[in-house]
């Protein structure tokens, strides 16, 4: 296989399993700052063991996170080398930002969090915590911006020809507030809360169902549907928004999301649908004029169609793009559906005797993994050709002096050691879920009338018992 | 498309700042990210490096309790030191790590290990499972300190560069005899500042057993870095050069020798914190030394010293990087104070308890 097509399945398998954690501490960073300020507010222990258990599944999120994060950062340098001579003087900026401003914030506090309950006062403990939530939401901050950068670019110029040619600021502000960003920032942060809401609903409709920690997990539950209501209704809003920034920025890409050829016609809005690149030709349950709609709101106005690009300017995976693109509004309305549904039964108070919506929430942690990878597919496979909408092309993009072997040994070893922290996550996972919320010390205190589990000890060679950490 | 003039010498009007172009500044900020992260990593792989001379499990926990909450933290630097380089010196971020793509991908995976090893270490009691982490966790913070010893030596050293500033060796380049000996004085010179690091935490028995450690420690780098010294002063003669022009500069290492002294010293007053300072410090003198020896080089060439990258030809515009600066201005007081907060927090021996690894 050629070095393109290596790096950029390479580029996508490490972003697209860096990408699970991420939004998973921002939207557990919300969970944890409200519940942390319940239990203060109020004093009430079931909030402090809620978050507990939650600073500790936070904590192996973020460790995941953090390591292939890293990798990230410097694989635009190995794999992406004249990409990254192109954009360093733009995307750079970001990205130190990104790390003096989020990372250092994330994980400086992250210690305090998780080992510091004994050593700083409950306010200081919850101001880390906000610190860390807002660590995690700056972190989006920057890479949103440079990724949008590449979208639909500003405030640069070109300097230099050919091999040596490359963007450089010229407006900061007007890079960073490029006509995208806005839009796409508060989509992926919605996304984000929306993934850890539906995260702590699986967990506690789990406990639900199984008639364990009731105490805990029926508060925690109420508080999660309460997150994941607001913001999937608030991300059909800037859904929307960002569908109208790319049919004006990006008409190739909005043309491919929908799978629309002919430009002199109207243009339909599938629900569901397939694309038949060859021929040309889209087949689907569709709303006749829907996109004509959504970008000029008369349902006949003509929209650029994909023949209105040079075959060589245009994505050459319009079924995928158009595909992803789906399955992410089909798993945005879903998540809208779901939480109106649990809204609807708490108001009517049977919301936790409902077993069958309770197991329909067990599941439902998939929902926004789904809908983030889809709708990054959808962005990304859209843009291509181009890596820089309009002006470099990921062909171009690449390390010249890479080799495709040296991309199959490290994708080979990614793969492998990626396969074995996806098991161990799991592994970690289903063991910090198993063990549940609630923290030896006060285990009889909130099972009463239980029989108390015995500290699990371990053999130590020194002949010291000591109790085993989970 | 706006065109322009550009050649590799580029003529644009060079901004200073009390007398020192931008780029420099530059450079100084990224090298002090690059002393944070040696600084403060070092001491957590050297913690990880000499895990195995550790043989009983209670030590074994201390050891990596003891770097538990900041080690997270310390890997933060690394990522800033990246974005640093990415930003400033964008031809120099794609020329170094497209060249070094096996030895970093290595380094890498290895810091992905280790921090797995850490993680999943304390969750299952068997013996099997903990000796297992244990030899991974070990091996990973030895490959990560050897791999960026390599790098940095390679660095140093010089690599071949064609016009286009890309790396024309291949990968069996990298281990010449100056990288090895400069990636073996890394590895030492970590374990010797995480032994001290660990003898600061501890009591009792481990606490004597990390002071052993920490002498033998300090011998091994002293030695190791005695011989890279001496063969760099006898093959290597262009990386004294600016010493030997300007002696006056001599007093750094000086300074890195008596640094070195005083570890010894310390150890045997029992004062452990003067030791790791003064182990602190050495890192720093020697990243300055190196610093001083290859600027304006960011990567030299020797072959053809005429593609090599400078602070110069490899940056980012004077807006960029004056955008740059700002933003350091702006961040490095926030980070330094939340990061002496945290730790300040975890300051004092190893206490063990039930959130601990």
């Amino acid at each position: 296989m050629d070095v393109e097509i290596l790096a950029r399945i390479q580029f996508a398998f490490t972003i697209g399993f860096h990408y699970i954690y991420p939004p998973l501490s921002i939207g557990l960073g919300l969970v944890l700052v409200i519940m942390e300020g319940l239990f203060l507010k109020t004093g009430n222990r079931i909030y402090e063991h809620a978050v507990r258990f939650w600073i500790r599944i936070f904590a192996l999120i973020f460790g995941i996170g953090v390591a292939t994060g890293v990798i990230m950062e410097f694989e635009f340098g190995t794999n992406w080398a004249t990409y990254s001579k192109y954009v360093g003087d733009i995307f750079g900026s970001a990205l130190a930002a990104e790390g003096i401003f989020a990372f250092a914030l994330e994980s400086g506090f992250l210690g305090i969090l998780i080992f510091g309950w004994k050593r700083v006062s409950p306010r200081v403990h919850f101001f880390s915590t906000i610190m860390v939530f807002l660590g995690s939401l700056f972190s989006a901050v920057w890479i949103v911006v440079a990724n949008s950068w590449q979208q639909t670019p500003a405030g640069y110029h070109i300097v230099g020809e050919g091999l040596n040619a490359r963007a450089e600021i010229t407006d900061f502000w007007a890079m960073v507030f490029n006509p995208s960003s806005v839009d796409r920032l508060l989509h992926v942060w919605i996304a984000a809360i929306l993934a850890g809401a539906f995260m702590v609903l699986s967990v506690n409709a789990w406990y639900i169902l199984h008639k364990k920690y009731l105490e805990i997990a029926r508060p925690s539950f109420k508080i999660a549907l309460t997150v994941a209501t607001v913001f999937s209704l608030l991300q059909l809003y800037t859904g929307h928004r960002s569908a109208d920034g790319v049919a004006h920025n990006q008409p190739a890409k909005l043309a491919a999301l929908e799978g629309h050829y002919d430009s002199s016609s109207r243009a339909d809005m599938y629900l569901v649908g397939y694309v038949d690149n060859k021929h040309q030709k889209t087949m689907g349950i569709k709303i006749p004029g829907g996109l004509s709609f959504l970008v000029h709101g008369d349902f006949n106005a003509p929209v650029p169609g994909l023949k209105a690009f040079r075959p060589d300017e245009r994505p050459s995976q319009v079924n995928s793009v158009f595909q992803f693109y789906h399955l992410m509004i089909i798993v945005g309305m879903s998540m809208i559906g779901l939480s109106l549904l649990g809204s609807w039964f708490w108001w009517k108070k049977t919301l936790f005797d409902k077993r069958w919506l309770m197991w329909i929430f067990a599941f439902s942690v998939l929902l926004p993994q789904i809908g983030n990878q889809a709708g990054w597919f959808a962005a990304e496979m859209g843009r291509q050709p181009w890596v820089v909408y309009g002006m470099l092309k990921t062909s171009d993009a690449l390390s010249k002096m890479v080799t495709a072997n040296q991309i199959i040994f490290s994708l080979v070893l990614f793969t492998l050691v990626y396969i074995v922290l996806f098991a161990l996550f799991l592994f970690l996972l289903n063991k910090k879920i198993q063990h549940g919320p609630v923290d030896y010390g006060a285990r009889e205190h909130i099972e009463e009338g239980t029989k108390r589990d015995n500290p699990i000890l371990e053999h130590d060679p020194d002949g010291i018992y000591i109790r085993k950490k989970l | 498309m706006i065109r322009m003039a550009f050649t590799s010498e580029r003529n644009y009007k060079m901004y200073t700042l009390l007398g020192i172009d931008l780029n420099t500044w530059w450079f100084l900020v990224f090298g002090a990210v690059i002393s944070g992260y040696a600084i403060l990593d070092g001491f957590d792989l050297g913690a990880g490096a000499l895990h195995l001379f550790l043989k009983k499990e209670q030590s074994r926990r201390i050891a990596m309790n003891a770097i538990g909450p900041l080690w997270d933290g310390n890997e933060v630097w690394l990522v800033i030191g990246g974005g640093a380089l990415f930003a400033g010196f964008p031809v120099a971020y794609a020329a170094i790590f497209s060249a070094f793509y096996i030895p970093f991908m290595v380094f890498l995976i290895g810091l992905i290990w280790r921090g797995v090893a850490i993680e999943f270490r304390s969750k299952e009691p068997m013996r099997w499972w903990r000796k297992t982490w244990d030899i991974v966790y070990c091996m990973a913070s030895i490959i990560i300190s050897l791999s960026l010893g390599l790098m940095l030596g390679n660095v140093v050293g010089g690599l071949p560069l064609n016009k286009d500033h890309e790396f024309t060796g291949d990968w069996l380049f990298f281990f010449n005899p100056l990288s090895i000996l400069v990636a073996i004085t890394t590895l030492a010179l970590f374990m010797m500042h995480g032994a001290i690091f660990l003898t600061m935490k501890t009591e009792n028995r481990l606490y004597i057993k990390l002071h052993l450690l920490s002498n033998n420690f300090t011998i091994f780098f002293v030695v190791s870095f005695v011989i890279t010294t001496f063969y760099t002063l006898l093959y290597v003669p262009h990386l004294s050069d600016f010493f030997k022009a300007r002696p006056g500069y001599f007093v750094i290492p000086l300074l890195m020798i008596l640094c070195i002294a005083n570890i010894p010293r310390q150890l045997k007053k029992g004062k452990y914190r003067y030791a790791f300072i003064s182990s602190a410090v050495t890192i720093a003198l020697l990243l300055v030394m190196v610093a001083l020896e290859v600027f304006p080089y960011l990567l030299y060439s020797p072959q053809n010293p005429a593609a090599s990258i400078t602070v110069y030809n490899g940056a980012s515009s004077q807006k960029t990087v004056k955008i740059l600066l700002i933003i350091a201005l702006i961040g490095t007081p926030l980070v330094a104070t939340y990061t002496s907060f945290v730790f300040w927090t975890f300051k004092g021996k190893v206490k063990l308890d039930e959130m601990s690894y």
